[in-house]
């Protein structure tokens, strides 16, 4: 339990719940019922019926036999990008929106980046039947606009955040807002392990069926259920603290978290965060973040709309500062070659988020017949754009 | 006796204006705190910019993003603030987030605070558990306070440890809202502000958030002991001559 939260809602230095006095019912509120609805039999039997039913659980854990007669190791790949909605995002709105309902609430807001946790939240609340509005900047509403036209369909609300860079972090900024502004009746859905105390515990507990099912697959294809390395990509970091949940005590598990380091970690255009960032607070949670010496949050950048967030979740900067964790980064150019790579050797478009996990086995050095994991968090289909202007497909 | 203490003993209808150091122009903060004072203001809250500030409306967005492209930090604002006490002698506040104080270091922050002569300050995103762990001691020895929020959602068993922590005021918020909303006085919140009022607390209370004109000024003063306006003063910065938007201003209050 040495990694897991606190009474306090620390992960060593890390998390608590930096928020304004007009959100501390609302999280007070979700701090007290959230471990209690979400072990209540009721709840755990529709969790996970319907994550069966409806998202197509378990995602299967696919020896990739091309890679692994590449990398001389032997690759699982853990298949996110096959769930609905088409990335591991759903996992996490699933287990919140029947939380909400418990909690008596109508109205459902959340962030986006991509637009995929405002695609994944949108099929939700319709799904539920309860009202939705999603934050998105400006500029990523204009650069996806598919994940726009779905949200819409689904019946959400699409609103634009016009300040700042207008991008992930901006969108959040709003989403925040909104909820100050409708203290009683609203639920955000924050769809990473980012945020106050119990969000990054609590979208950490959702998202660890990943490495749950990942354990008994790895039982079942190799008789251990104990890997050699797991590696998943971070921006806030919920696919791979999924990843890496029951994993986390496993000592001689090394978990890799693979960051965005965009056009190079010095290039001023990155989004390496352990490698640019300082102990900080952002969003409601004390963290590592990219900063300037005054304090003020640094701009992002990576080709993936995903990875474009200057924090990490504090169980993250947690497992980072304590060395349980290997933080590394991969650039744009070599997350777009991955992503082409494991198209041609396995037939799978990866987003370009899983894309920067995938790149990394290139650095990596095996002895052979290591077991590794990679947690494929996404499908493809929403960057094709970028991969078409990268690649003059 | 501190200047907070003080003003509240001898005041009422206790006018607090709060402004984004840094704004309109990085050199302003100084003479915009002197013409405050000049034209009626009790206190002042000056707010050190953040890049995210995620309690504020637009208004107060954009004098903190154009304050921080200007150059403001609280380095700066610091060294603005260095004669402070020989330009202004009513109480001062430093509003801000918690992010650019840990950067500052809290210790350095609480010193640099004592020494130009500010009163206390109010971080909206420092909460209370925190404050009690990792501030308090800081700041006690510094004699600086800590203002605390209360929203209508606020428990009761929560606004008496409020109060408790409390030694100045406590900024009691009109409505679960980002700053610049308009104040609507209905039934609910004239029962809230009735209920805070019947609580008996130790500490004065401030109304805050939504204040913006004579009328909503005088009816929070009808609550409390006075009222913080914070938007329409960011607001009225925007254009002509400082000296003579301070002094219209305020004349809507003081006249």
């Amino acid at each position: 339990m040495k990694y897991k939260v606190n009474e306090k809602g620390y992960y060593g230095d890390f998390g608590g719940a930096y928020i304004p006095e007009m959100l501390y019912p609302n999280v007070e509120e979700l701090r007290q019922n959230y471990l209690k609805i979400i072990a209540d039999p009721d709840f755990q039997k529709e969790f996970h019926q319907l994550l069966k039913d409806y998202v197509g659980r378990p995602s299967p854990l696919y020896l990739a036999k091309r890679y692994s007669e590449k990398y001389g190791a032997n690759i699982f790949l853990k298949r996110e990008d096959l769930n609905h909605t088409g990335a591991h995002k759903i996992n996490n709105t699933i287990g919140q929106i029947l939380l909400a309902e418990k909690l008596g609430k109508k109205r459902i807001i959340a962030e986006t980046g991509a637009g995929q946790h405002g695609v994944a939240t949108a099929t939700v609340c319709a799904l539920r039947n309860l009202e939705c509005v999603i934050y998105m900047g400006e500029v990523d509403i204009e650069r996806q606009a598919p994940n726009v036209a779905r949200m819409k369909m689904l019946g959400a609300k699409v609103v634009p955040a016009s300040s700042g860079s207008k991008t992930l972090k901006d969108a959040t900024n709003e989403a925040m807002r909104d909820w100050i502004n409708n203290p009683v009746d609203t639920h955000y859905i924050i769809g990473s392990v980012v945020g106050p105390h119990p969000y990054p515990d609590m979208v950490a507990i959702f998202q660890s069926i990943i490495s749950e099912e990942t354990k008994k697959q790895l039982l079942e294809q190799t008789g251990s259920d104990q890997p050699d390395y797991v590696l998943a990509c971070v921006g806030g970091g919920s696919n791979a603290m999924g990843m890496f949940y029951h994993f986390m005590d496993d000592e001689q598990v090394k978990l890799i978290a693979v960051e965005a380091a965009g056009k190079g970690v010095s290039s001023g255009f990155s989004a390496a965060t352990t490698y640019l960032g300082k102990e900080g607070v952002l969003h409601g949670s004390r963290s590592i973040l990219m900063q300037t010496a005054d304090g003020q949050v640094v701009e992002p950048h990576s080709v993936s709309a995903g990875l474009d967030y200057p924090g990490i979740g504090p169980q993250h900067a947690h497992l980072f500062k304590t060395g349980r964790g290997q933080y590394v980064s991969i650039t744009d150019d070599e997350s777009l070659e991955a992503g082409l790579l494991c198209t041609k050797l396995e037939g799978i478009i990866p987003a370009i988020e899983s894309a920067h996990a995938l790149a990394y086995l290139e650095k990596m050095e095996f002895k052979g017949g290591e077991n590794v994991v990679v947690c494929l968090s996404g499908r493809g289909d929403k960057d094709l754009d970028t991969y078409i202007k990268y690649f003059n497909l | 006796m501190n200047r907070i203490k003080k003003l509240f003993q001898e005041k009422k209808n206790i006018l607090s204006i709060y402004y984004t150091a840094g704004y309109p122009n990085l050199g302003d903060t100084i003479q915009i705190a002197e013409a405050l004072q000049k034209s009626g203001a009790d206190l002042l809250e000056i707010g050190f910019p953040y890049s995210d500030p995620v309690a504020d409306g637009p208004v107060i967005q954009a004098s903190s993003k154009q304050a921080l492209d200007q150059g403001m930090t609280l380095k700066v604002l610091f060294e603005q603030l260095k004669d402070l006490r020989k330009h202004v002698s009513i109480p001062v506040l430093l509003m801000g987030y918690v992010n650019p104080v840990l950067q500052f270091g809290v210790e350095n922050f609480c010193k640099a605070c004592a020494e130009v002569g500010v009163d206390g300050c109010i971080v909206p995103d420092l909460p209370i558990a925190e404050y009690e762990e990792f501030y308090q001691d800081c700041f006690e020895k510094h004699n600086l306070s800590n203002v605390f929020l209360i929203t209508p959602q606020t428990a009761e068993e929560r606004i008496h440890k409020i109060d408790g922590l409390t030694n100045s005021f406590i900024y009691l918020l009109s409505s679960s809202a980002t700053t610049g909303k308009n104040l609507e006085v209905g039934n609910t919140t004239e029962a809230y502000f009735s209920r805070i009022k019947a609580m008996n607390l130790k500490n004065p209370t401030m109304i805050g958030f939504g204040i913006s004109d004579k009328q909503t000024f005088d009816k929070a003063c009808s609550y409390a002991n006075g009222a913080i306006i914070g938007t329409a003063f960011v607001k009225a910065l925007a254009g002509g001559n400082l000296e003579e938007s301070i002094s219209n201003f305020m004349k809507k209050f003081r006249d």
